[in-house]
C-alpha cells in the first residue's frame, strides 16, 4: 500500500429557497433554506413523506430542484446532473452491482475519476481496509452478509473523497444489534476523516446518536434545526416535541411570568419553569415520560390505568382530568397496582412549555 | 476530477458527428448504389466522378443536383461551436439550428424531387420543370441525415433537456426517427393510398366505394350465402381467442396446481410456437384430415362414405390456429396463475373456504385480467395470421389473405389492399388499445420482492379431472401433429404412395463435392442461406433497438413518454400483411428506395419484432432496482457508462431472449415477407408457400421440418454463447464467514 490515503475534500452545502414539485401539484419540498457546515454530520429526520429523501436526492443531483439554488462548496450545482457533482451516496438497498466483485464495486467510481489502474486498485483496497473488509475483495456481493454489504457500499462512496457523502436510511435493512454498531462505525469514520455527511433517517434515536445537527422536517418544510440536545430539551412546537423522543403533551394555564420564569397551573397544581417567551394564557406542557414523578402527597390527581414491567423499568399509563399520560419509573421492585390513586408532578428540569397551537 | 471533464471545451462525440457529416457529404456516394448495399464495385467504376456513384460534393462541383448545395450551410455551422462552452446558450442554439436545417432540407428535397423531377405539381408550377431527377438515398445521404439528427439532439441536450444527458436525448431522438420512418410513415402512406383514384388524384368516394364493398361487410352467411371477409376474420378471431384461452388456462392449471408428474414436458409446449413456421400446422392437418389424409381415409373406409373436403375452410383454419396459438396463451397464463399470491389463497383457506370456494372466489377472480389478456393476444394473432388461412382457407377468405390477393392477384388494386389493411388494422388496434387501456390498470398479479413462502393449493378434484382430460387430450393431439410433420417429410407421396424415402430432403438439400469445392445443388439452399443471413443480421439490430427503447421507457422520464411508449409498442398490433403492403407502397420510390433488396427484409423484421425486445427488456429491467443506476451516477459514471457497465451486463438473459426470439421470428415470418421477397432475396417461408401452392407437399414439409430443427439448434447454441449471469448465487466459501 503506497501513499493512497483517503482524505477529505469536505465542503459545505447550502440550499437557498429550494422547492421541488412533482407534476403540477405535488409539492415534495417547499421553499427550504438549509446550511450544512463542512465536516459535520447532519441528519434529515421526519415521518415518511415529509420530503427528507427528496432533499437528499437533490443534493446528489438525482432530482433537480424546481426553484431555488443549491451550492456545494462555493459552486452552484443546481443544474448539474449527478454524474458531474462531487457527491457520493450510500443507498438504502446498498445498490451494490451484483455482477461485480467487492473490489470491482469499490473501484467502479475511481475508474471514472481519472485514476490509473494501480492507483484505483490501491485506493479501493485501502477503502475496504478502512471499513474492516480486508481480504473480501474477490467476493460477490451476494456472498456477503447484510452488514458487510452495507460496509462495501460505504467504502465505495468513501474512496471517491466526495465533497459531501450522503446516506439514505443506511441502517434500515440491518437488525437491531448491528444497527448500533454500524452507526457508531459511520460516525467514527466521519469524524476521523472530517467528512461532510448528510444522513436521512426516520428513526429519531438513530438521529440523536449520530448527528452534529438534526433537521426535523414536516410536510415538505423544515420544522426545526438544532443539535440533538436542543431538539430534545427545547423543542419548538408540539410536532417536534412528539417526534423527537416521546412526550406527554398536557394542556396548562400560565398564571404568571416573572423574568424568564413562568408559573403554570394544572388542576390547581402549580409548577415553575422557563417561560420561553410565552405570556399568560393557555399553553401546552411537554413532559418526557422519565420526567414525570409519581407520588402520594403533592401533584395532580391521577389513577394508574396500566402498569407494564419491561425489565429495567416500569411503564405506567396514568389517567386523570388532563387525559392520559405515559410515564416510566426506575423503581421496579414495588410496582404500583392498577387502579391505585396517585398524585403526578414534574421533575425540576426537563418539562418545557410550548405555545398552544 | 470529473469536475474538469464536464467543463472541457472539446466534445469528442460532437466532433465525431461533425466529421461524419462531412464524410457523408464529401466522400461517400450520395445516392443508392444499384448493385446492392454491400457491393463495392463502384470504387473501381468511375468513382468519384461518375454521376451514379459520386458524393454530393462532387456532384455539385460538376454542376449537377444543385439542390444539395444548401446542405453546406448546416454542415459548416457546427464548426462555430468548437471551443465554446457547453453552458454557452449559443452552443445549444447553433447545434439545434444545424440539425433542424440539415435534416429538414434533406427531407424536403427528398420528398420534393423524385425519379420524375418534382413530385408535386405546385413545385413545378413554382419553379418550372426541373429537368433533372434523383433516386433513393445511399450511404452518403444516410450518414449525413444521421449526423444532422445527432447534432440536433446534442443541441437539445445542451439546452438542458434530461439534465443535459447527450446519450439519453440522442437515444430518444434516434428511436423516434426510425420508428417514424419505418412504422408511421409507411402506414400513413398506405392510408393515403386508400383514397387514390385510378388517375392518381385523391377522392373520398373512392374510399367509400371500396370500404362499403359487399365482399367486405356482406352478411350473406346468415341465409346460406357467403359472408364478408371482415366478419369472417372477426368471428374466427373471437373463436380462436376463446378456445386458446380456455386451453391455455387448462394447461396452466395442470402445470401449477395439480399433482401431474410430467409437468416439465408440458412446459416444453411453450417452445413450439416459437420454432414453428406458422403454416406448418396447417400442412400437418392436411396430412391428417385432408382429402387423402390418414384419418379422413380411415373414417371414410370405416363408414363407407366418400372422403370430404370439410377441412378446407373455417374448421381447418380454426383448428390450425388453435393448435398454433394455444401455447402462447399457455405462456401468458402460466405467469398469471403463478402470480396469484399463494398467501391470498392460504388466507382464504384459513377463513374456512374449501378448495372449490377458494378457487371460485379468490384464485379465478384474481386471474381475470390475465384471462382477458390471453384472449386479446389470441385475437390479435388470429387476425394477423396469414399462413394457415392461405393453406387451409379454401373459400373461406379472411382479411389477411384478401389483402395479399388484392396486391399480387390479377386484380392488382393497391387502393383495395389499403382499405382492407385499414379494416384489419382497426380490429387489431382496437384489441391492442383495449388491452392497454382496460387491463393496464387491472393487473392483480403482484410479485413483490418479498418472499412468499406459501404454496399454491391443488385444484378441487371436481375441476381437476375435466381440466386434466382437456389438457392432456390437446397435448396428445399437438404431439400427433408434430409427429405427422416429421413422418410426412419422409413419405413419397402422401395417401398415394406411402413408401418411406428421403427424396424430398435430397431435392431440397443435396450437395455435390467437386474439385472447386462444395456445390449447393439442392433447390432450397438459396432461400435457406438468404433466410439465415437476413435473420442473423436482423437479430442483433432488433435486440439493440428493443433494449435501448426498454431502457428509455423504464429508466428515464421525459415529456411525451406515454406517446413514445405507445408508438414503439404499436407495431406489435400491426399485422404482418399490413406492414408488407405499406412497405411496398412507401419504399419503392425515393427518398427511401429499398424494395427488392435484402435491407427491406431486415428492416421489416426489426420493426415487426422490436416490441418483443422491448418487452423482454422492460420485464428484466424493472427487476433491477433503480438505485443501481443512481449509485452508478453518483459514483461519477455518465448514463452511457451506466448503461454499458451496469445495466447491460445484468441484462444478459434479456439479451439472449431478444436475440433468439428475433432470429427465430425472422426465420418463421411469412405475412410481411411474402410481399417483400424478390427473386434475389427469397426467404424460406415464402419458398415453402410457393411449393404448397404447386401441391408439392413433400418438399414443403421436408423443408419445414429442417427449419424447425435448425431453429431448435439456434436456440440451444445462443443459450451457450451468451451464457448465464452469475447473480445472487451464494457459493460455499462465502457462507462460512460472516461478521
Amino acid at each position: 500500500m503506497s501513499d493512497a490515503i483517503i482524505s477529505s475534500k469536505a465542503a459545505p452545502v447550502r440550499f437557498e429557497g429550494v422547492s421541488k414539485r412533482f407534476g403540477k401539484d405535488v409539492v415534495a419540498v417547499d421553499n427550504i433554506d438549509l446550511y450544512v457546515e463542512s465536516g459535520q454530520l447532519v441528519t434529515l429526520l421526519g415521518p415518511s413523506g415529509c420530503g427528507k429523501t427528496t432533499t437528499l436526492r437533490m443534493i446528489a443531483g438525482l432530482e433537480m430542484a424546481t426553484t431555488g439554488r443549491i451550492l456545494i462548496g462555493d459552486r452552484d450545482v443546481t443544474k448539474l446532473p449527478a454524474t458531474d457533482r462531487d457527491v457520493s451516496m450510500v443507498f438504502q438497498s446498498y445498490a451494490l452491482f451484483p455482477h461485480m466483485t467487492v473490489l470491482e464495486n469499490v473501484r467502479y467510481g475511481l475508474t471514472f475519476s481519472g485514476f490509473d489502474k494501480a492507483e484505483a486498485r490501491s485506493r479501493a483496497l485501502h477503502g475496504l481496509e478502512l471499513v474492516g473488509l480486508k481480504g473480501y475483495d474477490d467476493r460477490l456481493p451476494s456472498e456477503l452478509s447484510g452488514g458487510q454489504q452495507q460496509r462495501v457500499a460505504v467504502a465505495r462512496a468513501l474512496v471517491l473523497e466526495p465533497q459531501v457523502l450522503l446516506f439514505d436510511e443506511p441502517l434500515s435493512n440491518l437488525d437491531a444489534k448491528l444497527r448500533r454498531q454500524v452507526r457508531e462505525d459511520i460516525r467514527a469514520i466521519q469524524k476521523d476523516l472530517g467528512l461532510t455527511v448528510v444522513y436521512v433517517t426516520h428513526d429519531q434515536e438513530e438521529a440523536l446518536a449520530v448527528s452534529d445537527q438534526i433537521v426535523v422536517m414536516r410536510n415538505a418544510a423544515i420544522a426545526q434545526i438544532g443539535t440533538p440536545r436542543d431538539l430534545y430539551e427545547a423543542p419548538k412546537d408540539r410536532f417536534v416535541a412528539d417526534f423527537i423522543g416521546e412526550a406527554n403533551l398536557i394542556a396548562c394555564q400560565i398564571v404568571g411570568v416573572e423574568g424568564d420564569r413562568a408559573t403554570i397551573d394544572i388542576e390547581g397544581y402549580r409548577h415553575t419553569l422557563p417561560s420561553r417567551g410565552l405570556s399568560d394564557g393557555p399553553a401546552t406542557l411537554a413532559v418526557r415520560p422519565s420526567r414525570l414523578r409519581i407520588g402520594e402527597e403533592e401533584g395532580i390527581p391521577a389513577t394508574v390505568a396500566k402498569a407494564t414491567y419491561v425489565g429495567e423499568r416500569m411503564e405506567y399509563t396514568l389517567e386523570g382530568g388532563f387525559g392520559q399520560v405515559f410515564a416510566v419509573q426506575d423503581e421496579v421492585d414495588e410496582p404500583l397496582p392498577v387502579g391505585r390513586a396517585v398524585r403526578m408532578s414534574f421533575a425540576g428540569k426537563g418539562p418545557v412549555l410550548l405555545p398552544d397551537s | 476530477m470529473h469536475v474538469a471533464a464536464s467543463e472541457r471545451t472539446t466534445h469528442p462525440v460532437l466532433i465525431f458527428w461533425i466529421i461524419a457529416g462531412w464524410v457523408g457529404f464529401g466522400i461517400l456516394p450520395w445516392y443508392g448504389v444499384e448493385d446492392g448495399f454491400w457491393s463495392f464495385e463502384w470504387l473501381l467504376n468511375g468513382y468519384p466522378f461518375d454521376e451514379d456513384f459520386a458524393p454530393a460534393a462532387f456532384l455539385i462541383a460538376q454542376g449537377e443536383k444543385l439542390w444539395l448545395a444548401p446542405l453546406v450551410i448546416p454542415l459548416a455551422l457546427p464548426l462555430l461551436v468548437l471551443g465554446r462552452l457547453k453552458s454557452d446558450p449559443l452552443f445549444a442554439r447553433i447545434l439545434i439550428l444545424t440539425g433542424a436545417l440539415g435534416f429538414g432540407w434533406l427531407i424536403a428535397q427528398g420528398f420534393g424531387i423524385g425519379i420524375r423531377g418534382f413530385t408535386f405539381d405546385w413545385l413545378t408550377a413554382l419553379f418550372g420543370d426541373l429537368g433533372d431527377r434523383q433516386f433513393g438515398m445511399g450511404y452518403g445521404a444516410m450518414i449525413c441525415a444521421t449526423a444532422f439528427l445527432f447534432l440536433f439532439t446534442q443541441g437539445i441536450a445542451a439546452r438542458g433537456a434530461i439534465n443535459g444527458d447527450v446519450f439519453v436525448v440522442s437515444a430518444i431522438g434516434g428511436v423516434i426517427v426510425i420508428v417514424t420512418a419505418f412504422v408511421f410513415f409507411p402506414i400513413a402512406k398506405m392510408l393515403f393510398a386508400a383514397f387514390v383514384t385510378e388517375d392518381g388524384s385523391y377522392s373520398i368516394t373512392v374510399f367509400f366505394a371500396k370500404f362499403m364493398d359487399n365482399r367486405l361487410w356482406g352478411v350473406g352467411c346468415l341465409w346460406g350465402a357467403r359472408c364478408g371477409v371482415a366478419w369472417n376474420s372477426l368471428f374466427l378471431a373471437i373463436a380462436v381467442g376463446f378456445l386458446t384461452t380456455v386451453l391455455g388456462l387448462a394447461f396452466a392449471l395442470v402445470v401449477t396446481r395439480s399433482g401431474f408428474r410430467y409437468k416439465r414436458a408440458l412446459r416444453a409446449l411453450t417452445v413450439l410456437p416459437i420454432i414453428t413456421p406458422p403454416f406448418v400446422i396447417g400442412l400437418a392437418l392436411i396430412l391428417l384430415f385432408g382429402l387423402s389424409g390418414t384419418v379422413t381415409v380411415y373414417i371414410a373406409d370405416l363408414l363407407g362414405v366418400r372422403p370430404t373436403r370439410w377441412l378446407y375452410g373455417m374448421p381447418g383454419v380454426l383448428i390450425a390456429q388453435t393448435l398454433a396459438f394455444t401455447p402462447i396463451a399457455f405462456l401468458v397464463l402460466i405467469g398469471v396463475v403463478e402470480g396469484v399470491s399463494p398467501s391470498m389463497e392460504e388466507a382464504a383457506q384459513t377463513l374456512r373456504a374449501n378448495k372449490w370456494q377458494v378457487f371460485r372466489t379468490v384464485s379465478l377472480p384474481l386471474m381475470r385480467p390475465g384471462l382477458a389478456n390471453a384472449f386479446l393476444l389470441g385475437f390479435i394473432e388470429s387476425m394477423a395470421d396469414f399462413g394457415n388461412p392461405l393453406v387451409l382457407g379454401g373459400n373461406f377468405d379472411v382479411l389477411s389473405t384478401e389483402i395479399f390477393f388484392a396486391i399480387v392477384g390479377a386484380q392488382y388494386d393497391q387502393g383495395r389492399a389499403a382499405v382492407l389493411a385499414m379494416v384489419l388494422l382497426f380490429f387489431t388496434l382496437s384489441a391492442f388499445y383495449a388491452q392497454r387501456a382496460w387491463l393496464g390498470k387491472k393487473s392483480y398479479t403482484t410479485v413483490s420482492g418479498k418472499g412468499d413462502a406459501g404454496v399454491h393449493p391443488l385444484m378441487p378434484s371436481g375441476l381437476a379431472i375435466p381440466v386434466m382430460a382437456v389438457a392432456l387430450g390437446w397435448a396428445l393431439f399437438t404431439a400427433l401433429v408434430y409427429i405427422m410433420i416429421i413422418y410426412g417429410s419422409v413419405v413419397d407421396l402422401w395417401g398415394v404412395n406411402n413408401t418411406l424415402t428421403l427424396k424430398h430432403y435430397v431435392t431440397a438439400f443435396s450437395v455435390r463435392f467437386e474439385a472447386e469445392g462444395i456445390r449447393w445443388t439442392g433447390a432450397a439452399w438459396d432461400s435457406f442461406w438468404t433466410t439465415i443471413t437476413i435473420a442473423a443480421i436482423a437479430a442483433p439490430l432488433t435486440a439493440a433497438v428493443g433494449l435501448i427503447t426498454a431502457y428509455l421507457l423504464t429508466r428515464q422520464t421525459f415529456a411525451g413518454k406515454n406517446a413514445f411508449e405507445f408508438g414503439t409498442m404499436l407495431s406489435f398490433a400491426i399485422p404482418g400483411t399490413v406492414i408488407g403492403v405499406s412497405y411496398i407502397l412507401a419504399f419503392n420510390v425515393p427518398p427511401i428506395e429499398i424494395t427488392g433488396t435484402g435491407i427491406i427484409l431486415v428492416i421489416s423484421f426489426i420493426f415487426r419484432n422490436m416490441p418483443v425486445g422491448v418487452r423482454a427488456g422492460i420485464a428484466s429491467m424493472s427487476q433491477l432496482d433503480k438505485s443501481l443506476d443512481e449509485s452508478s451516477l453518483t459514483l461519477g459514471a455518465n448514463s452511457w457508462q451506466t448503461f454499458r457497465r451496469v445495466i447491460l451486463p445484468l441484462l444478459r438473459p434479456a439479451i439472449l431472449a431478444a436475440l433468439v426470439y428475433s432470429f427465430v421470428r425472422a426465420m418463421t415470418a411469412i405475412s410481411a415477407v411474402i410481399f417483400l421477397v424478390s427473386a434475389e432475396y427469397d426467404m424460406a417461408t415464402s419458398y415453402i408457400i410457393g411449393r404448397v401452392e404447386n401441391n408439392d407437399y413433400g418438399l414443403a414439409i421436408a423443408y419445414s421440418t429442417t427449419l424447425i430443427f435448425v431453429m431448435l439448434a439456434a436456440v440451444g447454441l445462443l443459450q451457450v454463447v451468451v451464457g448465464r449471469v452469475q447473480i445472487g448465487r451464494r457459493t460455499q466459501h462465502g457462507s462460512g464467514k460472516s461478521t
